[in-house]
């Protein structure tokens, strides 16, 4: 453990201290271990490399002690490195060498012709359009990438105190202390026009100034880390990646508002997220960067984790705050606001995880370099999570304005396996889809507003030609009825009644009266819901409604799904294309395909259960469906 | 019917202040040791915090993650979130499910061996379909590496 640091003097040299001992590296392998890497064996490259390293006699670091003397190889397990699709991959120090889909048996290799030989290995290289990017920054992914708030997850280790005060770590809560009043943090806070990244947008200064108006001896600083709209986990990254970054933001904010409580709510889910938080904790208080006496200042903040116990609605502020008291997380009807009466009563600061984590940056640089990216109404970077049918599944970080189609096309490299754009799902199940005519508008707080989606916490789910929308509606719909708490009827109930017109849609049952049906209840949800969860969550329904109404009336009328994902309208046929291998009619469970060898085969719709068996065994895909 | 330990249960209360507004981490911490919540220990924690028993059976239920009944010595995670739904994640689970007997009504097997969870999402989308294994993700899932899930999970025991 580190020793405590009692002054900013004494910050400023451990900072100095571990910057020097990380130039005396002259080479360093940064191997990505982030959720996606690790899945995919990121850990065993890790040890792999460091066995190899020993074997070899190269003297390796694998963490910064400044005690080290003389040259080293400088070996880390980093955090997400955003390119999730292509692990494990890892960087190489300082060519900046990227390489993707890394093998255990590729590690001598790399030992011996990288880091010894200084040669590129292209077998591992990114490739696009056959070319081979070296380089990080010749990767497309990358160049229309900024990374602020993840801005240390591909460069250290997350479980490191050390590596975090090499990149200059502290800094902001050292100058929030010493340098500035509260009201001079709020100032710069509001200057730099930050809004929520958790998905309402609303201005942090005046959040923070609201609270510290508040001569309440007891305050709380709260941060929502139940991030639970499905296809997001940018806040997973900057929890798992980067912990200490979250705490300063959070140490800041207590100095800024007068509170010297905080907590951290963090979903069931990610349990790597919770280790990395408690030990980060543990960490800054043993070097006195937390808990009493802050860096000899007198002054004292402690922070506090509660795991989630798996509830969507736990993410709405209130029913947050309800969880952490030991309740059912419920919403509550506001006023009071939780700035007024949050946590236990008192008056709470609750910012989501991302938010927290761009305060050290702007406290550090100023407002003025914060406003340097993104638009006028919505500044700064915002971390988006990009999955779904696109070629580079992963974490980015973009500045805000930019367009959807830079993010699916530039960023995202298209569409998979060559086919069609359809739609992007994005703020998740409050959220709405943007279709191929809102591909130029900015992505930003008000202008996807306009168009009736949301930024929400930033999951963007790409989906192709195949993704039919009625099914992702009632998807949603589903996912909504089942997380509503049940404590207002609105939501409760009409969420159910547009389960099941949207089931019976789905299953050819509809009728045509369903669609203005699903209308009148979404307005009615919209309108009378308790909380944001009830009053968002029609919106997947109207917006499907609204890009992709023929589909809807595709399936109530001709009974059809042209994605064929709806298997109860799916009807199954054979094309010419029918070598007559008999493969099919083996594998029917129902005896529903007739042929002869060497002869077209026939399916009998009467029997046929549209198992899809016949399609999935086709050697020449002459089985259609639709 | 389970045996309770009533010292570990002291040692969770203790470590809380046996304090009502930290029944979340104490009932976290009692299913991590059982992998659900027994009756009796529910009402012995009442008993100790001050709390309803028909508080604590409030929170637990409102809940996903706390469970009355036993799970599986394995728990699979099946995400079913949007990422993983494009993916089709819906193929992956009807496979687990056919390999292991298991369905929407059922969670576990009768051996105890392993349970199926739906979950909304594991926060993994970029590597969509995944399924979660107590801890561990495994991605990029297929209806073929499902069933072989199962088997490698029989094999081990």
């Amino acid at each position: 453990m580190m020793n405590r640091i009692e002054s900013p003097a004494a910050l400023k040299a451990a900072q100095a201290k571990y910057q020097a001992a990380l130039a005396a590296e002259t080479r360093r392998v940064l191997i990505c271990t982030g959720t996606g890497c690790l899945a995919s064996g990121g850990l065993k490259i890790y040890e792999a490399l460091q066995r190899k390293l020993n074997a070899m006699g190269i003297p390796c670091e694998v963490q910064l002690d400044g005690e080290h003397e003389g040259e080293t190889v400088g070996v880390r397990k980093t955090g997400c490195h955003g390119l999730c699709e292509f692990g494990p991959m890892l960087r190489i120090e300082p060519e900046n060498w990227v390489y993707i889909r890394v093998r255990e048996e590729d590690v001598d290799e790399i030992v011996e012709r990288t880091l010894q030989g200084g040669e590129f290995i292209d077998r591992l290289g990114y490739r696009q359009g056959g070319q081979i990017c070296r380089a990080h920054d010749d990767i497309p992914f990358y160049q229309k990438q900024t990374r602020r708030v993840l801005e240390h997850c591909d460069k250290i280790d997350a479980e490191s105190l050390e590596d975090y005060l090499a990149m200059g770590g502290y800094s902001a809560v050292s100058k929030a202390l010493f340098e500035m009043s509260s009201d001079e943090i709020i100032q710069a806070i509001t200057d730099s026009g930050i809004r929520g990244r958790g998905g309402a947008g609303f201005p942090m200064g005046k959040k923070w100034a609201q609270v510290a108006a508040h001569d309440d001896p007891v305050k709380y600083i709260v941060c929502n880390g139940d991030e639970g709209d499905p296809g997001a986990f940018m806040d997973r990254s900057c929890m798992e990646d980067d912990p200490h970054r979250l705490l300063e933001g959070m140490i800041v904010a207590g100095i800024a508002t007068g509170a010297t409580e905080g907590y951290i709510y963090v979903r069931a889910e990610y349990p790597t997220a919770v280790s990395r938080l408690t030990k980060a904790i543990e960490q800054a208080e043993a070097a006195g960067l937390l808990g009493d006496d802050i860096l000899g200042s007198g002054k004292s903040f402690h922070i506090h984790i509660n795991c989630g116990a798996g509830a969507f609605v736990c993410g709405e502020g209130s029913a947050l705050t309800a969880s952490i008291e030991g309740n059912r997380g419920m919403p509550r009807t506001k006023p009071p606001r939780t700035v007024d009466k949050g946590l236990f009563e008192k008056p709470t600061c609750l910012n989501n995880v991302e938010t927290l984590a761009s305060v050290s940056g702007i406290i550090e640089n100023g407002a003025d370099w914060y406003r340097s990216l993104g638009t006028e109404t919505s500044s700064g970077t915002k971390a988006f999570a990009l999955a779904g049918n696109v070629v580079n599944t992963g974490l980015i970080e973009v500045p805000m304005g930019i367009t959807l189609r830079e993010v699916v096309y530039d960023i995202g490299g298209g569409i998979k396996n060559g086919k069609k754009f359809k739609a992007v799902q994005i703020g998740g199940p409050s959220g709405g889809c943007l279709t191929e005519e809102h591909m130029d508008i900015p992505l930003d707080f008000d202008s996807l507003k306009k168009v009736g989606a949301i930024i929400g916490s930033g999951g963007l789910v790409v989906m192709d030609e195949d993704a039919c929308m009625v099914n992702i509606a009632q998807f949603f719909m589903n996912f909504i009825c089942e997380e509503s708490c049940g404590k207002c009827t609105p939501c409760r109930e009409g969420t159910t009644r547009m389960n099941e017109i949207l089931t019976r849609i789905t299953k050819g049952e509809g009728k045509m009266s369903d669609i203005d049906e699903l209308k009148d209840l979404a307005e009615m949800i919209k309108t009378s819901s308790l909380c944001g969860l009830g009053k968002t969550a029609p919106n997947p329904v109207l917006s499907t409604l609204k890009n992709f109404g023929e589909e809807y009336v595709e399936h109530i009328r001709d009974k059809h799904c042209r994605c064929g994902v709806c298997k109860d309208l799916a009807s199954y046929h054979i094309t010419d294309k029918c070598i007559g291998c008999t493969r099919c009619a083996k594998n029917c469970p129902v005896g529903a395909i007739s042929g002869s060898l060497r002869q077209k085969h026939n399916i009998d719709p009467s029997k046929c259960i549209k198992c899809g068996t016949c399609l999935a065994g086709c050697p020449v895909n002459a089985i259609k469906e639709g | 019917m389970e045996t309770i330990d009533y010292k570990f249960l002291d040692e969770v209360l203790e470590k809380h202040d046996s304090d009502g507004t930290k029944i979340i981490p104490i009932m976290q911490q009692v299913q991590e040791k059982y992998r659900y919540l027994p009756k009796e220990a529910l009402t012995y924690i009442a008993k100790k915090t001050g709390l309803s028993e028909a508080k604590l059976y409030g929170v637990a239920t409102f809940y996903s993650n706390f469970s009355l009944e036993g799970k599986g010595k394995y728990v699979l995670k099946v995400c079913r979130g949007t990422a993983c739904h494009v993916r089709k994640s819906a193929n992956v689970l009807n496979a687990l499910y056919e390999a292991t007997g298991l369905s929407d009504s059922k969670s576990t097997t009768d051996d105890g061996l392993i349970s199926i969870e739906i979950v909304s999402c594991l926060g993994a989308c970029a590597l969509s379909p995944v399924v979660m294994v107590n801890d561990v993700v495994h991605a990029a899932m297929t209806p073929d590496k499902a069933k072989d899930l199962v088997a490698e999970l029989r094999a081990e025991g």
